[in-house]
Parts: C-alpha cells; structure tokens; sequence
C-alpha cells in the first residue's frame, strides 16, 4: 500500500469509530442503514478496509489450530464404556 | 478400528446428525471415536472455562460423554448437521460442576476497552481529520493460507494464550472450533452482544500480534498536519493493550 492521507469521507464516520463496529459487521449484526454507513466509508478508505480484511482473515485462518483434547485413557475409557452400553 | 472416510473427525461434521445418531445407536464404534475427536477439545474448552482445573475439565468432558452414551436412546433425531452433537453433550451434563459461572469471567474484561489502541488514530480535536488514522494497517505478505503455515503460527499461539480466560475460550469456540454463534451463547451463558465483544477483541488481539511481527503499518499524511506522535515510526510498537 503507497502512503496514503487520511481521506475526507462524505460520511460522519471516523476510522476510530470504524473498528468499534467490525466486530459486529463481520458478524452481520449491523442495523442496515450503519451498515451501508459503514461500507461507504469502506469505499474511501484503503486503511479501514484493509482492518476489515485482516480481521476476517484472522477469523477464517484458525480452524483447526491447536486443538488440545482430552487425555488418550480418558478417550479410551469412554469407548470402552460405549461398548458396554452397546453390549449390557 | 481405524477411521473410515466417513468416520474421520471431520468428515463426520458433515453428516447429517440424524445419521450419527442412527449409527451411534447401531452401536458404531468408530463413529463413536470420531465424534468424541470432533467435540472433545471443544467441550474442554467450555469446561475450562469454568472449572478449577485441567484435571476436573476433563472430568466434566468424561462424564459429559458418558451421559451422552446414556442418553442415547432418547435424543431426538435432528436434521441441522454438525454441531447438534456438541449441544447433545453440552445440554447432557457438562454445565452441572461448573464452579465460575462464565458470565462472570466475561465481564472481567472490560467490555468499553477499544478495540484498536486510541495512539493510533488523530486525536478528536484535529482540524481535518479528527479520529481517522495517525498509523494506519497496511497488508500482510502472507497470504491468509499461509499464515498458520509459517513463523506467524506461533505468533498466533502466543496472542491467543496470552487473551483473558473469556476471549480466549470464545475466540477457541468460534473461529478453532467452528461453533456457529449461537451454540456459543448457549453453551456459556451469554448473551449474543456480550459473545461479538468477546470475539472482537480477541480478533483485535490477534490481528493486532500479526501486525506487530510483520511491522506492517505506516503513517499516513494529511496535509503537513499530522503531528509527529511518539509511536516511532512505522517499526514495531505495541499497539494494543496489553492482556
């Protein structure tokens, strides 16, 4: 991204205001009318948007990561038990 | 029994849960194993939340399961797939030996606190651009596939484990996990505002570690009038606060 100034936007949003309501956008719990609030300012700036970017990159990117589980002779009990359940 | 294609973790989050159920009652063992593979890091998850220790999380997993084996006959059979097995183990026991009620670990963190560090943008009384950014968030080299692939890993790690109790168990549910929102709220007590604070500033967290290690933020211009401010250039700063 070149340097960029801050842009003058045709909506009342400031970028501090911006990244307190991420959160709900990305869970598309914005009142329709903040939301195309919000996407206007989007369209002006490449800084708010790339925030955006990043925010939801880090929500589709952790899937799977590091998931600690129960220990193996627990694991193993509970199948253990489910054969007892299926043969009482 | 080695996993077959239809019995591998996920694989079996894309059944039908009338169908796991069907086989479970048939006894499959396999997918037994499988669903305990699928749920179990996130019923421990739930459970740590709210108990005193790893030892009694566990606990509270094995017995969840146990009466999930117990109430096998009498679940019903649901057609909404993957995670109606989660809410069959969470609603079969899970919440009965939580010591903490989460909600009272959610409101630990304060749920005013800003999601990006207030440094980072003009301040309120700036004559053209008041609130917009002072050091602005520029791209990533990484593309997003490669950012679990690489040293930013462990960078990740570290945010997440580093987030409050709260943060750290909504973010692990939601984006590790996969839970859909409101099986989230169901399964910790909270409200559907309450869970998108906690997820966004966890995001916010992370993201914000990303930006860190990468450095990849610069200083915007806007006429001559930014005030130089003490945040150092565009290197690496601590941006947020911290946990």
């Amino acid at each position: 991204m070149t340097r960029h100034p801050p842009q003058p936007h045709d909506d009342d949003l400031a970028c501090q205001a911006v990244v307190e309501i991420v959160g709900d956008y990305l869970e598309g719990a914005l009142a329709p009318a903040e939301r195309r609030r919000l996407e206007a300012h989007l369209e002006s700036c490449p800084y708010c948007t790339e925030y955006v970017e990043q925010m939801r990159t880090i929500g589709r990117s952790l899937r799977g990561l590091d998931r600690d589980t129960i220990a193996p002779e627990r694991r193993d009990a509970l199948v253990a038990a489910f054969r007892g359940w299926r043969e009482p | 029994m080695e996993p077959t294609r239809a019995t591998r973790p996920h694989a079996l989050a894309a059944r039908g849960d009338a169908e796991v159920i069907d086989a479970l009652r048939a006894g499959d063992e396999a997918t037994f194993r499988a669903l305990v593979d699928l749920h179990s890091p996130a019923l421990l998850r739930v459970a740590m939340a709210s108990v005193p220790s790893r030892a009694v999380a566990e606990e509270v997993v094995q017995e969840t399961w146990i009466a999930v084996i117990r109430g096998l006959d009498g679940f019903e059979r649901r057609s909404r797939p993957g995670s109606s097995a989660a809410n069959l183990a969470l609603k079969g026991g899970g919440r009965e030996r939580r010591s903490v009620p989460f909600s009272a670990l959610a409101t630990g963190d304060d749920p005013d606190a800003p999601s990006v560090d207030p440094d980072r943008f003009l301040p309120a009384d700036h004559a053209r651009f008041p609130g917009h950014w002072a050091l602005g968030p520029t791209r990533w080299p990484t593309p997003e596939e490669g950012l679990l692939a690489g040293e930013t890993r462990a960078v990740i790690v570290s945010a997440i484990d580093a987030l409050p109790e709260a943060q750290r168990t909504v973010i692990a549910l939601r984006d590790v996990e996969g839970w859909p929102a409101e099986d989230v709220c169901e399964a910790l007590g909270i409200s559907p505002g309450n869970q998108r604070v906690l997820l966004d500033r966890a995001r916010a967290r992370a993201r914000a570690a990303v930006e860190r290690h990468y450095g990849a933020v610069e200083r915007t211009e806007g006429e001559g009038a930014v005030t130089p401010r003490p945040l150092g250039g565009t290197t690496q700063q601590p941006m947020e606060p911290g946990p």
